[in-house]
């Protein structure tokens, strides 16, 4: 993909380069696995102060700070600590950790050597989706390439520490990207989430042991932290927000695609980098860190006071684009798998088509998620196929009210919030449809395409 | 179709034997034996499971248990080619649900089942992670991108050709 000049690249620098293989030779012509070199004769602890000083946050949906995660790891338990790179890139919207995967995967790998190191890592283990299985090859193949020139396996690079990374390809269930639940599946079992406490990973995580789990865009940020020094790295974004993100955008605009950034608004990604909506289209909405997460209006003022006491009044294109700017605006930067919706999208279709996604990913395990998806699956079915009834908006705010919070795990937020979210913001339309059996003048054809849950 | 005994290929054994040993604990290697039995034998018959289940050391229910959560594992056969098609917001926003439709009538094939000539399984798939590409969908392990019907006839007509072969 052609890179945008308005693109701050760190971690696809060279990913998009013509010639640029997953082959080790091209990591190294570009200086790849220096950055180990150096970190293996650090003091593991500098490491990790290195990346809590950066302010370096989660890539994968939650945003907590890496570095501050790396410190409640157990070390005085006397068993083995482990490192897991979640790969299992589920949140629809999401397509960025395939980009590093696919194209750069030695960036991964060394970022995953120094995370380790960092943290005296025994074994590291990179869960990868079950439908990305070039990705898997790629990375085996890495791997062993990587443990030939000493990167990787017994005695890293003369250094006398050890460690192995070892690829492990999930079966399809979204669930395994939460982290508890990608325990349990790396265990051999169903990827039931663990509740939490006691199961904190840190303390007791992969066999009961202290476990670091990290996305994949994360673990690649330690290099080029150490590279710069966190003092530079910080300097990239927002105070709070450092660092590049690899932003996933698709939908109704015109360029769609990953774009890595630095700091700006959500009107420069959307209308600037990704030419804005297609010709004769408007801007309806934005869902802006993965499906899970609230919507956001267009044409809506998002206000608010900032922590020094001034006042915020924007736009959705005045949105900063980071995690602090859209908590302000009521929703989260997520997994950055931004996607947009113009003004032909229904918008009960896309909750329904979400609702299936939801009811079929759900684990099973809390009754309020098992139960409570299925049936808003249900209503938000009937409602765009012509069978919808007076009660059902006021339903489906009740059920999904019930979900949120009542689960072990995240997941129950992730079916409520849309529904809540769409509904606060597009009232009207859910009512136009509760109150015609559907709406009246909708192209049947389209809504059953858009909602396409059979 | 049963299997009285397992009858797995040389090369899904050397897969299964090094497995194991890179995990700490034998049941995690449950997924990586699952995936190299599917991809011999097209689906997790129960001998196959109580196979996994003594290779490993544990109850044949802790293997069916992982099979019957994870939607790729599956305790039927599937066509010569398994087709998935991305269904979730991106994908149907861009088209995908048109694309499905183009591969069942092309196989005159229904949704999950086998299609008449056996040459393909038509599903859908939820998010693929490739939304910037939509709309999109694997046939067995390649994702093709950006789609349209045309395109999807183009496809078809490769397997056709393919499966005359």
């Amino acid at each position: 993909m052609a890179i945008h000049p308005r693109e701050q690249r760190l971690i696809l620098k060279y990913a998009d380069e013509p010639g640029y293989t997953p082959h080790i030779d091209s990591y190294l012509e570009k200086g790849g696995y220096e950055t180990l070199k150096k970190a293996v004769t650090m003091e593991p602890q500098s490491i990790i102060d290195e990346v809590k000083k950066s302010g370096l946050r989660g890539r994968g949906g939650a945003g907590f700070p890496c570095g501050v995660k790396w410190s409640f790891v157990d070390r005085k338990s006397g068993k083995p600590i482990y490192l897991i790179c979640n790969c299992d890139e589920s949140e629809p919207g999401t397509f960025k950790d395939r980009q590093i995967v696919h194209k750069d995967p030695h960036q991964l790998i060394e970022g995953m050597m120094i995370s380790c190191f960092a943290n005296n890592v025994a074994k590291a283990f990179i869960y990868i989706r079950e439908e990305m299985p070039y990705g898997a090859k790629i990375l085996d193949q890495a791997i062993l390439e990587a443990k030939e020139k000493g990167f990787v396996g017994d005695n890293v690079l003369g250094s006398g520490y050890s460690c192995d990374i070892v690829v492990h390809r999930g079966a399809a269930a979204y669930i395994c990207g939460e982290e508890t639940g990608l325990i349990e599946s790396l265990e051999g079992k169903r990827a039931n989430p663990r509740i939490k406490p006691p199961y904190f990973p840190a303390v007791l995580g992969l066999y009961n042991c202290p476990t670091i789990v990290n996305n994949v865009e994360t673990l690649c940020n330690p290099i080029h932290i150490l590279k710069m020094g966190a003092d530079e790295f910080a300097k990239i974004g927002r105070p709070n927000n450092s660092g590049t993100r690899i932003w996933c955008v698709s939908g109704g605009v015109q360029r769609p695609g990953y774009y890595e950034v630095g700091e700006m608004t959500l009107g420069d990604l959307v209308y600037d980098i990704c030419g804005g909506p297609l010709p004769g289209r408007k801007i309806k909405a934005i869902i802006p860190g993965g499906s899970s997460m609230k919507i956001l209006k267009n044409g809506d003022r998002y206000k608010g006071k900032n922590p020094d006491g001034s006042e915020y009044d924007w736009g959705l294109e005045d949105i900063p684009l980071d995690y602090d700017g859209i908590a302000a605006a009521g929703s989260m930067s997520g997994s950055g798998g931004m996607m947009v919706l113009d003004d032909t999208v229904s918008i009960p279709a896309a909750l329904a088509n979400l609702m299936a996604f939801y009811s079929h990913e759900s684990c099973g395990q809390c009754t309020p998620c098992r139960e409570g998806s299925l049936w808003l699956k249900k209503i938000t079915s009937r409602m765009v196929h012509g069978q919808a009834r007076e009660e059902d908006v006021d339903l489906m705010l009740s059920v999904a009210d019930q979900i949120a919070g009542r689960t072990i795990c995240a997941f129950g937020f992730a079916v409520a919030w849309p529904v809540q979210s769409y509904i606060a913001k597009f009232e009207e339309e859910f009512r136009e449809y509760a109150a015609h059996l559907s709406d009246p003048n909708a192209d049947r054809q389209a809504i059953k395409e858009l909602a396409c849950n059979g | 179709m049963t299997f009285k005994k397992m009858d797995l290929k040389p090369e899904t054994l050397a897969e299964i034997e090094a497995a194991i040993p890179k995990y700490p604990e034998a049941q995690s290697a449950v997924m990586p034996l699952l995936h190299a039995i599917q991809k011999d034998q097209g689906f997790i018959s129960n001998e196959a499971a109580e196979w996994v289940a003594e290779k490993l050391g544990i109850a044949p229910i802790n293997v069916l248990s992982v099979v019957t959560f994870y939607p790729f594992f599956r305790q039927h056969k599937v066509g010569k080619r398994h087709i998935r098609v991305c269904r979730t917001l991106s994908c149907a926003m861009a088209g995908g649900s048109k694309v499905c439709d183009k591969m069942l009538s092309e196989f005159e094939a229904e949704l999950n089942q086998v299609s008449p000539d056996g040459e393909v399984t038509v599903e859908f798939a939820e998010c693929l992670a490739s939304c910037g590409s939509a709309p999109v969908m694997l046939v067995d392990e390649d994702l093709h991108e950006n789609l349209t019907v045309e395109k999807a006839k183009e496809i078809c007509d490769q397997i056709k050709a393919e499966g005359t072969k």
